[in-house]
């Protein structure tokens, strides 16, 4: 196999590993401000991802906002089955947690480069929660 | 992480499937932020209600009592989506409401208090100093760290759920004394002589340090603050910055000096200046719009006694704006207790609406609440629920107490100073 364009060590990870396209965001995020629950777009005004849909994506996230009620959050829209792969924060709170690990839901905090540096949003990126890493594994060609 | 020999006989399976279940849920969460053990809790408060869960919610409570989930330790709810008695006049979808009704029969046949408040810490449980509590929402976790001393993380729906029922959490957060101590220090100039003045101290200080382990210290407060300011205040430390702890220096429990509330911490900033021009700007920060007065929103935290009957007195004698809309919510108890002293009525008389057990940002179906009544501008002085209900897309707009009410009689906000 090829080697990773680019890897970025965690510091905490929980879930599957996974494999997905990514979805880079320089906001912070709240299933409950910011995403609407029944499409999984991003429809909060302003959000700088305002528009995009999560669902089925590894999102990158500098921080967590928003408070309790994001715990049921996941799971509901899991059910739903809208929820992106994965959520990879830079700084968590214990809410986010609490609600992936509740869906089970690939989820990461703390990285050892800045994001915004080496994935674009498009990127074909794996999560693997053993080895507390993610890979950049593939770039669409016309964003190369 | 170490588990005692409760703990292990728990993961065997000897309490049953739900508790094994609960148990192995904490342990993933316990081991994503490094906890070494549990620690017994005495009181859990959860968030739990169809708005929130949504129907794969609903199905895994089904589930659960199917387990025989019972919780071992007290648990109450937190504030929900349908107060019953107004759900058909404010066109609440029956479907939801009814999921409701089903939703809190499920939480009191696993031995949980459908208490149905987000103010627990004033009106049905205050921890003494040092106890390990499992709250949410992020309102009352705040309380209980700072002013009571208590020891809790926010907790998530599920989380206070499998801690009632395993009776533990696991221990990391604001368990430990490494995450108590504080971070930075404010020093208070400004008179904060209204509830929506400490909120906007609390979003002054909660944006620009959006941290959930930033625990700020203040300083120079000039006189005893009550319960419901240090309320205001938490609240909106917590909605706007995530943070889940800060002292008082002389007035919380674990700040009697400025040393001692920094335990040894160096202060990650210079310290922070907030005078009566930074809360003046807060107030002059708002969009105004078109200057619709149509909805004026006190909630989010629910209203104590002392601030219904405070409203009550603003309110005595005058009429709401007849295209204005007036929402109160508390808890039940409030609610009555407001009954039997009269202020309820008065706020009843003056055209405002009381919700119990409720918070305005979770109603069922607020969105299309908006729509249909033409709302655009909400006006609270709740600095918590300003920030939180811009998903609904509202232009929010603090303003004192006083102000609110006269907003409410004019049905108009008109520009100039806040006062």
């Amino acid at each position: 196999m090829n080697e990773p364009i680019a890897v970025i060590r965690v510091a905490r990870a929980f879930g599957p590993t996974v494999e997905g396209e990514a979805v880079v965001s320089r906001e912070g995020f709240s299933p409950r401000y910011d995403l609407d629950r029944w499409s999984g777009v991003i429809t909060k005004p302003g959000h700088r991802l305002e528009g995009v849909s999560l669902r089925d994506k590894i999102c990158f996230f500098p921080t967590a906002k928003g408070g309790i009620a994001a715990g049921w959050a996941f799971y509901d829209i899991k059910h739903k089955g809208i929820a992106p792969k994965a959520l990879l924060f830079g700084v968590t709170n214990p809410v986010m947690v609490q609600g992936a690990v509740f869906a089970n839901l690939t989820i990461t905090e703390g990285w050892d480069r800045d994001p915004e540096e080496c994935v674009r949003t498009g990127d074909w990126v794996r999560v693997d929660t053993q080895r507390k890493v993610i890979e950049v594994l593939r770039r669409p060609r016309s964003g190369a | 992480m170490h588990f005692n020999a409760e703990e292990q006989a728990m993961l065997a399976g000897h309490r049953g499937p739900a508790v094994r279940e609960a148990l192995e849920y904490q342990i993933h969460v316990g081991e994503f932020f490094g906890a070494e053990r549990f620690v017994p809790i005495a009181n859990a408060h959860m968030m739990g209600d169809i708005e929130v869960m949504g129907d794969g919610g609903l199905a895994f409570l089904r589930a659960a009592l199917e387990k025989r989930a019972r919780c071992t330790v007290p648990i109450t709810t937190n504030a929900r989506c349908v107060d019953f008695e107004f759900a058909a006049q404010l066109g609440q979808d029956p479907n939801e409401v009814e999921k409701e009704r089903q939703l809190i029969g499920l939480l009191r046949d696993m031995n949980i208090l459908t208490t149905d408040t987000c103010i627990n810490y004033q009106t049905l449980y205050q921890p003494h100093v040092g106890e390990h509590v499992a709250w949410g929402d992020t309102g009352t976790v705040i309380y209980a760290n700072s002013v009571f001393g208590a020891r809790s993380n926010f907790e998530s729906g599920p989380a206070a759920f499998a801690a009632a029922i395993t009776g533990r959490t696991p221990e990391y957060g604001f368990h430990l004394d490494s995450h108590r101590r504080g971070t930075f220090v404010v020093r208070v100039e400004a008179d904060l002589a209204d509830l929506a003045d400490w909120g906007a101290l609390g979003k002054i200080i909660g944006e620009s340090h959006q941290n959930y382990y930033a625990v700020p210290v203040f300083v120079g407060v000039s006189r005893s603050p009550s319960a419901d300011e240090l309320k205001h205040l938490g609240c909106a430390l917590a909605s706007y910055g995530s943070m889940g702890m800060f002292h008082m220096v002389g007035v919380t429990p674990e700040a009697p000096t400025l040393a001692a509330a920094l335990g040894g911490n160096t202060p990650s900033d210079e310290e922070i200046t907030v005078t009566a021009t930074d809360i003046e700007r807060v107030y002059a920060g708002y969009d105004l719009k078109d200057g619709n007065g149509r909805l004026v929103v006190f909630s989010g935290p629910q209203l104590s006694l002392f601030e219904i009957k405070q409203l009550a007195e603003l309110f005595a004698g005058r009429k709401i704006h007849p295209d204005t809309s007036v929402f109160v919510t508390t808890s039940n108890g409030v609610k009555s207790a407001a009954r039997a002293l009269g202020y309820a009525q008065t706020l009843e008389q003056a055209g405002a609406k009381i919700l119990e057990g409720v918070c305005f940002y979770i109603l069922q179906n607020l969105s299309q609440m908006r729509t249909a009544n033409g709302w655009t501008n909400m006006v609270s002085n709740s600095a918590k629920i300003v920030n939180i209900i811009g998903a609904h897309k509202f232009n929010t707009i603090l303003r004192r107490t006083r102000e609110c009410v006269d907003v409410a009689c004019a049905g108009r906000i008109e520009s100039g100073r806040a006062e």
